[in-house]
């Protein structure tokens, strides 16, 4: 194959006539093949996978602490507690609100750009860097999905889980936090597909994923449309991945509803 | 069994319980009727402090249950409570519904609760449903099933709080049956409910509850054949 490749390469340097295949098969082979370029883009792939990861845990950690804060805050029965517990409640509320505001009122882009460039300008490691922000990020739009889902649910169930002389940690576990993940699932399972496609941000501070193994390539090449259509495939095959993960769990979920 | 003193319940600026005392004995049953907006269902709601109160004091079998020092999660484990809209658990399959709450209580083991379920399940006649879902079930049987799931705790009192009302008028005479047959076993009961005719086989005492007081109370016979109040005379005029 190498030298079928370095022939018809030859020709196409020479201005010989070949074929409309026999130049696709150079270009591919140039982008995907020669000097083992294919373990770049898997690379890419394995960075863009653990970037994904460490963004969703720490999204879900941020979303799940800003959601629990304000909706104690905002379920919370006027007048109750003391004066320092509403106190403390209101302030995280406030910090909690100003974050979401933030993040959901500036480009994805800039943050990146602003904690890279800016926040962390002496750090070298860009890749965390950039899961980090990513994170955040994600954290401000999980809280607000998972605070619907805890404020859809009909308070009566809590309510009668606490009749029964359940606490309030095994009323969230075993009765509110079930029932909301299944309500929430689809938009969480968004939130998850756009964090994965989101990770090819972090080129712009020089984080090495799957856009950057491509960038990387075609740089040398002069050869654009390969490496990126080729991780366009990648990414879509992901996405495609984890949409049909994601409908096998919310089957197994909706197995209470059958009739 | 039970003692309310000076009990007051306000939402914001609007007084919905208005300086309650009130006592109720074991093995007694007592039924709350009035009109909607009179403050039964929160006069209910704050005998096992569902609701705050804003003032007064609740005493439950010894324990003053309004002090926040009182763990109110013990209280209420010897408290049932039966809700309009029944509550039961989507998620869980009946059986989980009732085992859940002994079994992480730590009141009894998993096969205890099991046992107890199924025994509890065969008197109300849905012994079979144990393993199907809530959404399976009609709005009498999930009522049945919720009046269940409360007794399951082995509580030494049930609150009633309008448990027919959001039933079909055809299921609400199965539900009763299961509350007569539970007053006939000498349970304590505190029943919110329009059932004029449940108030008047089973109650021992109805209270006459409007504007955030208890108006009028007696026997049922006589407070039915004989209203005093010219708000319970009006009332039953129009219920009756």
């Amino acid at each position: 194959m190498a030298e079928t490749y370095a022939l018809w390469k030859s020709m196409m340097l020479n201005g010989e006539h070949i074929t409309f295949w026999q130049s696709f098969f150079v270009k591919f082979y140039q982008a995907f093949i020669e000097k083992d370029r294919w373990s770049q883009y898997l690379e890419g792939v394995g960075t863009t996978l653990m970037v994904t990861a460490m963004a969703l845990a720490i999204g879900v950690v941020l979303g799940v602490i800003v959601a629990i804060i304000r909706t104690a805050h905002d379920q919370r029965r006027p007048g109750s507690g003391s004066f320092i517990s509403r106190f403390v409640l209101g302030i995280a509320n406030f910090i909690c609100k100003v974050y979401v505001t933030i993040i959901r009122g500036t480009p994805m882009m800039v943050q990146m750009l602003i904690m890279g460039l800016v926040i962390f300008k002496s750090s070298r490691d860009f890749t965390t860097i950039g899961a980090l922000t990513l994170g955040i990020n994600s954290g401000a739009y999980v809280a607000e999905i998972i605070r619907g889902g805890l404020m859809s649910l009909d308070p009566g169930q809590a309510e009668a889980s606490r009749s029964l002389g359940l606490n309030y940690i095994d009323t969230m576990w075993f009765v509110v936090i079930p029932q909301a993940f299944k309500a929430i699932l689809p938009s969480l399972g968004n939130e998850f597909i756009i964090l994965l496609k989101d990770t090819s941000l972090i080129t712009v501070i020089g984080g090495k994923e799957l856009l950057h193994a491509a960038q990387g390539i075609y740089t040398r090449t002069y050869e654009q449309m390969l490496p990126l259509i080729g991780i366009a495939v990648i990414y879509l095959i992901l996405v495609m991945v984890f949409s049909w993960l994601q409908g096998i769990l919310e089957r197994r979920l909706r197995q209470s509803d059958r009739r | 069994m039970i003692d309310v003193k000076n009990l007051s319940k306000s939402f914001g600026n609007h007084l919905v319980l208005d300086d309650i005392s009130e006592h109720i004995y074991p093995g007694e049953k007592v039924v709350v009727i009035g009109p909607s907006g009179s403050g039964k269902s929160t006069f209910l709601r704050c005998l096992n402090l569902m609701e705050i109160p804003t003032a007064g004091t609740i005493t439950f079998d010894g324990a003053q249950i309004t002090d926040p020092k009182v763990n109110i999660d013990l209280m209420r484990r010897k408290m049932g409570m039966v809700f309009q809209h029944f509550n039961l658990f989507p998620n869980m399959t009946i059986r989980k519904n009732i085992t859940l709450a002994p079994v992480r209580t730590k009141l009894m083991s998993k096969e205890e609760a099991n046992d107890v379920a199924t025994q509890l399940l065969r008197r109300v006649g849905l012994e079979e449903k144990a393993d199907a879902y809530p959404s399976q079930l009609s709005g009498g049987q999930k009522q049945r099933i919720a009046i269940v799931r409360a007794l399951a705790m082995n509580p030494k009192l049930m609150l009633f709080d309008e448990p027919t009302s959001a039933l079909d008028p055809e299921m609400v005479g199965e539900v009763l049956a299961v509350m007569k047959e539970l007053a006939s076993e000498g349970m304590t009961m505190v029943v919110v409910t329009h059932e004029m005719g449940f108030a008047r086989e089973v109650g021992n005492r109805v209270l006459f509850m409007d504007e955030g007081k208890i108006v009028e109370q007696a026997a049922p016979d006589i407070l039915f054949n004989n209203p005093q109040h010219p708000r319970l005379q009006e009332f039953l005029s129009k219920v009756l």
